[in-house]
């Protein structure tokens, strides 16, 4: 049998690669003399633990919480599915979450679906463009009038996320940090900011409202719109504490002002128009 | 060519700090390419302040050089991006394809070697080439299947795609020992006779035996140190074709940063000892 014999290199290839993604598929006489060969094992197995680990080292709370065991078992049924378009390995697994979130197994361990989102959010985060944090100094200068008709934009960086259902952002957490301390956890929902203002990523806590005046700002509304939506989240918000807390952490890059004739958006501190 | 480059290391993040730091005379670090090809982050910054303290080789995993099909136009921008910003004193590539039909296998599968083959390598090289606006340099594969009846010997596989190109040649002398091994050939023969006159750049790494086959089947698995028929090949490549930026690999069961600048130091030493020793033995 003739490697030759592979009517060209697509062919070749074609076959090569349906093999490894274990596709049920009749084998060509020369395929099957490939496949046949001890050593093709090492390219059948090499694919799938390569993408496996990329996986586990993406989502390191989730492998954490689950255990090792359970990840990898889970990872292979996602990297059949779903396996890499590109080289970039760092990219790999967007729809893991989703993926966990209807994966049967997955029921049995609380909150993992919302683990592994938090690993993604974490990731995006890591890799997000850079971009200056807004000064919290420009947005104390503003005028009450000028205030309301501003819009902040969210860090490029910033990814955040509301858990109705209970302490995922906790067990992400101390997953993350490799840490078993279970000490009791609550079962109030939790809301969740991942942003990288710096060097590196930090994570906290988002109350409702200010979940919900980050998406409204995200949604290019003004912060008299995004005022508006945390109070309609929670009606207790202390809007001044909120945006300390926003402004402290990193969460928004630049603030631009909405005109009241155009609808115009430009940078009222672009040091170019100065 | 860079033949300031002596011993290097291939880094891995957590020696990141160390490498950073350390003064070792000559040390050059290789990274793989796509572990930095990310818009913004920490990732890029690192790779900066090691550029900015040594020189540093991008070598590239997932450029698919020998599928059937030219390198995806975003990915070659993004290795153009990443160089122009790196400046890098060593780029290279594998003679494997990994990318087929918008999915990534994450391996380095193997290459029918046909002329067709070599027509389509050669032409995804020169692509490469040309965006790149330098050349860069291929690596022999690991073998762990025999494609018979191949219409052209590796090493005539590799020189031609040199003179058709002017890519030069990255030597795994490793992936030639786990090879021979595998298909039962002569490494010393390999070495002897790949064209020392395009080859840029060694690499050392360790390697494992397959857990149900045993030595029978090698694996590339850079998961141990350099095993001593190695280290005698790598003396033998040295002793023919003169001193090349040698890089040592290690991708599992890392060690501390130390341990591989001990490798890293002993090539060193057999580089320096070519260099200043036998100068008149260098082949033709």
């Amino acid at each position: 049998m003739t490697a030759s014999a592979f009517t060209s290199l697509a062919a070749f290839q074609d076959a090569l690669a349906r093999t490894l993604e274990g596709e049920p598929c009749a084998l060509t006489p020369q395929m099957a003399a490939l496949v046949a060969q001890p050593g093709f094992a090492v390219y059948r197995n090499g694919v799938v633990k390569h993408a496996i680990d990329a996986l586990q080292a993406n989502f390191p709370a989730v492998a954490h919480w689950a255990g090792e065991p359970w990840f990898r078992a889970a990872a292979f049924h996602y990297v059949r599915q779903t396996p890499p378009r590109v080289p970039m390995l760092i990219e790999y697994g967007a729809t893991f979450p989703a993926f966990l979130a209807c994966f049967e197994p997955a029921a049995a361990i609380p909150h993992v679906a919302h683990v592994a989102r938090l690993d993604r959010m974490w990731t995006e985060a890591h890799i997000a463009p850079e971009a200056a944090v807004l000064d919290p100094a420009r947005v104390a200068g503003l005028c009450p009038q000028t205030l309301s008709r501003a819009v902040l934009h969210p860090h490029p960086s910033a990814r955040w996320a509301w858990f109705a259902d209970g302490p995922a952002f906790t067990i992400w957490s101390r997953n993350r940090d490799r840490t078993r301390e279970l000490t009791a956890l609550g079962e109030d929902p939790e809301g969740a900011l991942l942003v990288r203002p710096r060097d590196g990523v930090t994570s906290g806590r988002l109350d409702a409202g200010e979940h919900a005046f980050l998406n409204r700002c995200a949604e290019g509304g003004t912060l008299a719109d995004a005022a508006h939506a945390a109070l309609e989240a929670a009606p207790a918000t202390d809007l001044e504490r909120l945006m300390c807390h926003l402004l402290a952490a990193g969460a928004f890059s630049r603030i631009t002002l909405r005109s009241d004739t155009d609808q115009e958006i430009r940078d009222e501190h672009d040091p170019r128009g100065s | 060519m860079p033949t300031a480059l002596t011993g290097g290391l291939a880094l891995k993040p957590q020696h990141f700090d160390a490498a950073l730091a350390c003064t070792a005379s000559g040390l050059w670090l290789e990274v793989h390419a796509e572990n930095y090809m990310v818009a913004g982050g920490p990732r890029r910054a690192w790779l900066a302040a090691l550029r900015a303290r040594h020189p540093v080789s991008l070598h590239g995993v997932g450029l698919s050089l020998a599928a059937d099909a030219p390198p995806d136009p975003a990915h070659l921008e993004r290795l153009r991006q990443l160089v122009q910003c790196t400046d890098p004193a060593l780029v290279s590539e594998h003679l494997a394809w990994s990318m087929w039909r918008g999915t990534y296998h994450p391996d380095l599968l193997p290459v029918l070697r046909t002329t067709a083959a070599l027509v389509r390598i050669a032409d995804n090289i020169q692509r490469v080439q040309d965006a790149l606006r330098r050349s860069i340099a291929i690596e022999n594969p690991a073998h762990y299947i025999r494609l018979n009846d191949s219409e052209w010997a590796e090493i005539d596989f590799l020189a031609e795609l040199a003179r058709r190109t002017g890519c030069g040649l990255l030597l795994d002398v490793n992936n030639v020992y786990v090879s021979a091994n595998n298909l039962a050939y002569c490494a010393q023969t390999y070495i002897d006779t790949v064209p020392a006159q395009h080859v840029r750049e060694i690499h050392l790494a360790g390697h494992s035996a397959d857990p149900q086959l045993g030595t029978r089947l090698l694996i590339d698995s850079h998961d141990a140190a350099i095993c001593g028929e190695v280290w005698s090949l790598f003396k033998r490549a040295i002793a023919r074709m003169g001193p090349r930026p040698t890089l040592i690999e290690r991708d599992a069961n890392v060690p501390c940063f130390d341990e591989l600048l001990a490798e890293r130091d002993r090539a060193c030493t057999l580089l320096d000892a070519r260099r200043t020793g036998t100068r008149e033995s260098v082949c033709p």
